[in-house]
């Protein structure tokens, strides 16, 4: 690797307002090329490119959206940064690529003349040119140019028209240094603190002025008509609902295919790999740790995919601006930005996206607020706990003769949830995260066709993240997990443990829904003697009080990798087979039918009742505890996460088996 | 009078935005500069926030904001 090598390697970055067109122009020069990451020590999303310029291949940096360089948030840190060359694992870029929308020209402009003042080349990318001449404008391109001193580029990024000739104009401005086209003083004793703000909108007006013919009639911006009905005072909220409710029963609905089918493929390799392999540790550790951990949280990825893609619908359409108008007040009474709902409404199907969703708010505060809250809303993978407790102790019940009591209980879950979750917020935003309120200036951008092609990419990106994690850290996890049940091994001796079987499941024996197989014997003898089982009995005392033995007590430790890991280590534990799924009518036998080492039933509806309480509100996800170290870039956060969740989930599980115990409840 | 006060609908000139801080300053930098007109569009359902056109496109901002920007008619 010879330094000249390097130095060949240019760097252009592009940089622009929000919602002036610069993912898709990005999506569009580098295609598939791309890589995401984070910004050493910050959360700011780093993206990078490979750009074909003059025969070479450059490298090309996707600033965050941007409305100034002088800083005040962290992504205008980062944006100034790198553009003065500052920001560690970046080269000072050789050129920068303006995206200014026609549509929005002074404003855009605005953060253009900053950038002159870097002393690094700029070449404007005019975006929406079509859109502005079609609402009645003319733009003189040239005298734009002239006006400005350096070149100005039309670029329609979906169809690729323009993109030629930027590459051209780049590869010219390479290596020489602009002319700041304004004149400014800073001594001017008039000018106050915001002086300079002010003499760049004085030579923006003047730009305009001399490029830019408005046309007369004020034709009425279909954008307005559409926001006559979507932020209306009383039909705006009713459609917001509606399509909220309309986005998570696709996500239920249209996921559940994929989801069945991938959580079949899983089982299949893990049949197969059984079929296939000699018995012994290695095909153990690959079918009961790996496939079944990974595979475990893989099947997510349907709803990840579909929650993303409607993200990116609304993001784009421009909705989102507007449903977090709609809620901002309500959502302030609470602390947060109007902003925070969405990653909220998205952590009911899964907290990970819904705290990836996070970073469109500006505020570190509200955003680490949002962070810690989210994981109370009820996700998807609470839901085969649910269905199991509720199937097992109050399936077919109803109240006042047609209110089905599962479907009351699970609507008091979530309800415990949101409420937890406002009053949390509430004191977070009174004690550690005290702020005053952030400044909340929005935009509320024109509506827009969403670009196919920016959403596809967006999907992509997140499932890749996801995938990432579930093939390090899960995986990591799953095996620990298996080596923990699996370890140390006792010795097999089917007389003595098939009595010990027989006296934790008689019943499912009884009723003969349970084949006792032979093989599966050891299952649960091992279990007990393993170091989970241990763990199991160390912490009975503890768990004790919330009317749980130790065989729940495992299921629990297992449970804090994932919720719905409680779910199969159960039917382990019940042994009623692994390939068992939630609705499983055995397992749900096998639940009602459980005896406690003496005697008694393991499970009342009392208990079933307290773990509930205990799932919706326990941190028990490790790859939601590793995106929020990946988004709070410490560990502080998920370790405080962690632990004030699961004190609180105690705390309600106590007060809940100890208040209905004295209530003369089961 | 401030931008809160001014009726829905209205066109109005802004005179000054007042305050130090970086609310002030980001208002600045997003246009809302004396000299600019500015028209107010809508409330949100529950009285805040509100958005108002200026220099071509739609801006929302609190009441906080709002109290900030003094406008004339």
């Amino acid at each position: 690797m010879s330094d000249n090598e390097q130095n060949s390697h240019l760097t252009i970055a592009l940089a622009g307002n929000p919602n002036a067109g610069k993912t898709t122009l990005f999506n569009s020069l580098t295609g598939l090329k791309q890589k995401v990451a984070n910004y050493p020590g910050v959360t700011v999303e780093r993206k990078e490119g490979a750009w074909t310029l003059d025969g070479k291949t450059v490298n090309l940096i996707d600033l965050p959206g941007l409305y100034s360089l002088d800083v005040t948030s962290l992504d205008e840190q980062i944006a100034s940064d790198i553009i003065r060359g500052d920001q560690a694992g970046v080269p000072k870029p050789d050129a920068i690529i303006a995206v200014v929308d026609a549509t929005n020209l002074e404003r855009n402009l605005y953060l253009v003349t900053q950038m002159f003042e870097f002393g690094v080349p700029v070449v404007i990318a005019l975006t929406m040119i079509d859109v502005f001449e079609k609402q009645g404008h003319e733009i003189d391109i040239e005298m734009l140019a002239t006006q400005l001193k350096t070149p100005v580029v039309a670029v329609n990024a979906k169809s690729g028209r323009g993109t030629q000739g930027l590459a051209e104009q780049v590869a010219g401005v390479i290596g020489t240094t602009p002319e700041i086209p304004y004149e400014y003083r800073q001594e001017d004793p008039n000018s106050g603190p915001h002086g300079k703000i002010f003499a760049r909108y004085n030579f923006i007006a003047n730009v305009v002025q001399e490029s830019v013919w408005h046309s007369d009639h004020q034709s009425h911006r279909i954008t307005d008509k559409i926001d006559r009905v979507l932020t209306h005072k009383f039909f705006g909220l009713v459609i917001l609902v509606a399509i909220l409710l309309l986005v998570f029963q696709t996500i239920f609905s249209w996921a559940s295919l994929p989801m069945d089918l991938l959580e079949k493929g899983f089982g299949a390799v893990g049949d197969f790999i059984k079929a296939e392999m000699p018995p012994g540790m290695l095909t153990d550790l690959l079918v009961d740790g790996i496939i079944a951990g990974v595979g475990g949280v893989v099947v997510f990825l349907p709803q990840i995919l579909l929650l993303f893609l409607f993200i990116s619908l609304l993001e784009d359409s421009g909705y989102m601006a507007r449903a977090a108008f709609l809620l901002d007040k309500l959502m302030s009474r609470v602390g947060l930005h109007g902003k925070a709902f969405l990653p909220l409404i998205s952590s009911f199907a899964c907290a990970i996206p819904g705290i990836m969703a996070t970073r469109t708010i500006e505020s570190r505060r509200d955003r680490f607020a949002t962070i810690m809250i989210a994981p109370f809303m009820s996700c998807s993978a609470r839901l085969p706990v649910y269905t199991l407790m509720i199937g097992a102790f109050f399936g077919g019940k109803y109240v006042l003769g047609f209110v089905s009591v599962g479907a009351l209980l699970m609507l008091v879950m979530y309800s415990i949830g949101i409420i937890v979750a406002i009053i949390v917020a509430a004191i977070l935003k009174r004690t550690l995260l005290k702020a005053p309120p952030p400044p909340f200036l929005m935009e509320l951008p024109p509506y827009r066709l969403p670009n196919l092609r920016t959403v596809l990419q967006n999907m992509i990106t997140r499932a890749w993240l996801f995938l990432k994690r579930a093939g390090t850290v899960i995986l990591a996890i799953s095996i620990i997990l298996w080596a923990l049940m699996y370890f140390p091994r006792s010795s097999q001796k089917p007389e003595t443990s098939s009595q010990n079987v027989t006296a934790a499941v008689p019943g499912a024996v009884a009723t003969g829904e349970v084949p006792a197989e032979e093989s599966q014997l050891p299952e649960s003898e091992q279990l007990k003697n393993s170091f989970a089982g241990k763990l199991g009995h160390a912490i009975e005392p503890v768990i004790k009080p919330l009317g749980f033995d130790w065989k729940i007590g495992v299921a629990l430790i297992a449970s804090f990798a994932a919720r719905e890991v409680l779910v199969s280590t159960l039917s382990i534990i019940y042994n009623v087979g692994k390939e068992e799924n939630e609705e499983s009518e055995t397992l749900i036998s096998a639940v009602r039918d459980a005896k406690t080492d003496d005697g008694k039933p393991a499970w009342t509806p009392l208990t079933a009742l307290t773990l509930m309480v205990f799932f919706v509100l326990a941190m028990q996800c490790v790859s939601t505890i590793a995106v929020v170290r990946r988004e709070t870039n410490s560990w502080s956060w998920p370790l405080f996460m962690t632990g004030y969740m699961t004190a609180l989930a105690y705390i309600a599980a106590l007060i809940t088996y100890q208040g209905g115990k004295a209530l003369g409840f089961e | 009078m401030t931008l809160t006060e001014l009726p829905i609908g209205k066109d109005a000139r802004v005179i000054a935005v007042n305050g130090e801080g970086r609310v002030t300053r980001r208002l600045l930098e997003m246009g809302v500069i004396p000299g600019v007109s500015v028209q107010k569009i809508k409330m949100a359902p529950f009285g805040d926030p509100v958005e108002i056109r200026v220099r071509g496109y739609s801006l929302a901002m609190r009441r906080t904001e709002s109290d900030a920007i003094e406008v004339s008619v």
